[in-house]
């Protein structure tokens, strides 16, 4: 597809202001599907430039426990991917940031991949990250995306050799997302040095923007982060932030300023 | 029937390797280590050597005389996989995984278990080969199942008492697989069943075939000739596949799995993934899932915690699609009265997952003639279960 979709107008755009991304993952339904829109609206104005909007499922195998809870409470509460596609084409009255779906397989798959991608498109998604989805499996999900225009968003980890990365790469669209450590979402103790010396590494093999994630939590590390990547998810710190303050009628408030802060660092690292 | 798994571990359209990028690397080391040593004289040696001598096979393939005269049709017999060391076959795959980890330079090895006998099989084989060994186990089966974890305890195991869903199989298998994730590099995943990514269904059939192929034999010796139905329970599939695989392109001999119709496949509580679920990914493989309308995996239920997983081995949903074999369904009351059966009749007591089969054969042997053989997979002995049957009869101990 020649057509300039979301996510690429996205990248090119902060490359032209030599900007870092900073990608917050929030996950669809936690606490409910209408925070879930004031907070992606909240991270929109406080500078995020891509979401990760998570899809809960029941079984998931590479999040740690934040996600894992932040997930099951969406599920307690009915959460459906038609709900989610819903709450995207409302999003999308009134804004235009890239929105990635990211999740696992199974639900994609009940659904039907040819209806979801097609329902996704036209509800305004722009991509999806699948992360039990690798290229050798993906063909049935990434052929009528590609036909529909939707990105597939592929991982690359630090395991990864130039035979797998050569694989990824061939399918992979909008970004790579690399995964900082071998762990879960939500693991600690990012060496930011360590994982430049790897994207640095992985720079020559790829001709797409390079997303890091995976122990990012404060604006310091996010800003560490910035000075190599082209993007900087945070996952886990800010579902926390949201279980912590679920009640709490300053939550959106709350989500927004530390979101604020993160970008904050992104954008410190190019002064520095 | 052409030969299962393809190259990318494809059972027609089941299998594979659905998991996150960071896994894959490893997958591909483990199936280059399979491939080469799976044809390797030492290797192959080593593994029989250590089933004859420390597994204590073969089995017997005992003909059930009492109880093929109570049921009054087909002879009967039983494949006395509850004799084997830990008294299950799980002890067949860990033997064969376990010195496929040495000879890969393992030193740590991971499980999931659900009753706990993978588990104990697992610490087993690590005592043996002087490993590190580390097991996932849902709390609310820790609770259930106190007895083997202390078992696995005094083999030199940590068991970890997962809390995460519903705390029971499946979500020992996230967490086995979270541990995975994480360190990887060092560590070996040794896979209890037919499941997970490929090549482990693959592995886990070939190391289990061991059964299938001995009965061939024996059933020859016996009656001169092949049985007519091979009937066996299937959680996971492990033990199934074990005896299925050998007969498979035999398409004389029918091929029955039996799955856990926990309260009844109709009432919602149960584990009979093929009978009761649909096409989906879980853990690794597309197979058939135990899941809702929104593609969320359902919990299983079974009186038989070894049968207790919401999905099925890959290789198990394409004998089933393709007909080649058939799966039946068998509930928690009929599965107790089996046991009874098989205990008064024969004398002895079997798991409650095998009983499962047994229960089948119940229905099936009085339909046919008495030249007509099945043969069952007793899998496991009983031994484990004695504290759910105490309580599902009312009794104290």
């Amino acid at each position: 597809m020649a057509r300039r979709n979301r996510i690429d107008a996205c990248f090119s755009d902060l490359r032209e202001r030599g900007e870092t991304a900073l990608v917050p993952f929030l996950t669809a339904g936690d606490p409910d599907l209408g925070v879930t829109r004031e907070l992606l609206l909240a991270a929109s104005r406080a500078g995020a430039d891509l979401i990760e909007l998570g899809v809960p499922f029941s079984d998931p195998t590479a999040d740690g426990p934040a996600i894992q809870r932040s997930s099951a409470r969406a599920i307690g509460r009915g959460v459906s991917l038609p709900g989610i596609l819903e709450l995207v084409a409302e999003v999308r009255h009134t804004s235009e940031i890239p929105i990635v779906l990211f999740g696992y397989y199974n639900p994609i798959f009940h659904y039907g991949n040819e209806r979801f991608v097609r329902d996704a498109r036209d509800a305004g998604v722009d991509g999806l990250l699948v992360v039990d989805l690798p290229p050798e499996e993906a063909d049935e999900l990434y052929r009528p995306a590609r036909r529909v225009g939707l990105e597939m968003i592929f991982l690359l980890a630090p395991t990864s050799d130039e035979q797998r990365v050569r694989t990824v790469m061939k399918k992979a669209g909008g970004f790579v997302y690399f995964v900082s450590m071998t762990g879960v979402t939500g693991s600690k103790g990012i060496d930011a040095d360590v994982v430049r010396g790897m994207v640095e590494k992985l720079r020559p093999q790829c001709d797409l923007p390079i997303g890091v994630g995976f122990g990012i939590t404060r604006a310091e590390e996010a800003a560490a982060v910035a000075g190599f990547a082209d993007a900087v998810v945070v996952g886990s710190a800010i579902v926390r932030l949201i279980e912590e303050h679920a009640d709490e009628p300053d939550l959106v408030d709350r989500v927004e300023r530390f979101i604020g802060e993160l970008k904050d660092g992104t954008r410190r690292s190019i002064a520095a | 029937m052409p030969t299962v798994p393809d190259r990318r571990g494809h059972y027609g359209e089941f299998g594979g390797r659905y998991v996150a990028e960071t896994l894959m690397p490893a997958l591909r080391e483990l199936d280059e280590a399979y491939t080469k040593l799976r044809r390797d004289r030492d290797f192959k040696r080593e593994v029989r050597d250590c089933l004859r001598e420390y597994a204590g096979r073969e089995t017997p393939l005992y003909f059930a005389a009492r109880l093929t005269d109570r049921l009054g049709g087909a002879k009967i017999y039983l494949k006395r996989e509850d004799l084997c060391h830990t008294g299950a076959h799980k002890i067949n795959n860990t033997v064969g995984q376990g010195l496929l980890a040495k000879r890969m330079g393992k030193q740590r090895i991971i499980a999931e278990t659900g009753a706990g006998q993978h588990g104990v099989a697992t610490a087993t084989v690590t005592a043996l080969l002087g490993m590190r060994c580390e097991v996932f186990m849902g709390r609310e089966d820790v609770r259930r199942q106190s007895l083997n974890v202390f078992r696995m305890k005094l083999l030199g195991a940590d068991v970890h008492a997962v809390d995460s869903g519903s705390a029971t199989l499946k979500d020992a298998v996230n967490e086995a697989l979270r541990d995975w994730v994480t360190n990887v590099r060092d560590t070996y995943y040794l896979v209890g069943s037919t499941m997970g990514p490929h090549p482990y269904p693959r592995i886990v059939r070939d190391f289990q075939s061991v059964i299938g192929s001995e009965t061939k034999r024996q059933i020859r010796k016996h009656e001169g000739r092949l049985p007519d139905y091979v009937v066996a329970c299937i959680g996971g599939g492990s033990n199934a596949m074990g005896i299925f695989y050998p007969f498979v392109q035999d398409v004389g001999v029918e091929l029955v799995g039996v799955e856990a119709a926990g309260s009844g496949v109709e009432s919602g509580k149960h584990a009979a993934s093929i009978t009761g679920g649909m096409v989906g990914v879980l853990h690794g493989k597309k197979t058939y899932v135990l899941q809702d309308e929104l593609g969320q995996v359902q919990e299983a239920h079974s009186i038989s915690a070894g049968l207790d997983y919401p999905a099925v081995g890959p290789e198990h949903a394409y004998l089933h699609a393709t007909g080649r074999a058939k799966y039946v369904a068998v509930d928690d009351a009929q599965a107790m009265a089996a046991l009874q059966l098989l205990t008064e009749t024969e004398g002895i007591i079997p798991a409650l997952e095998s009983a499962h089969a047994i229960a089948h054969v119940e229905r099936l042997a009085p339909t046919l003639r008495p030249d007509q053989i099945i043969v069952v997979n007793l899998s496991g002995r009983g031994d484990k279960d004695m504290m759910t049957v105490a309580d599902y009869l009312g009794v104290t101990l």
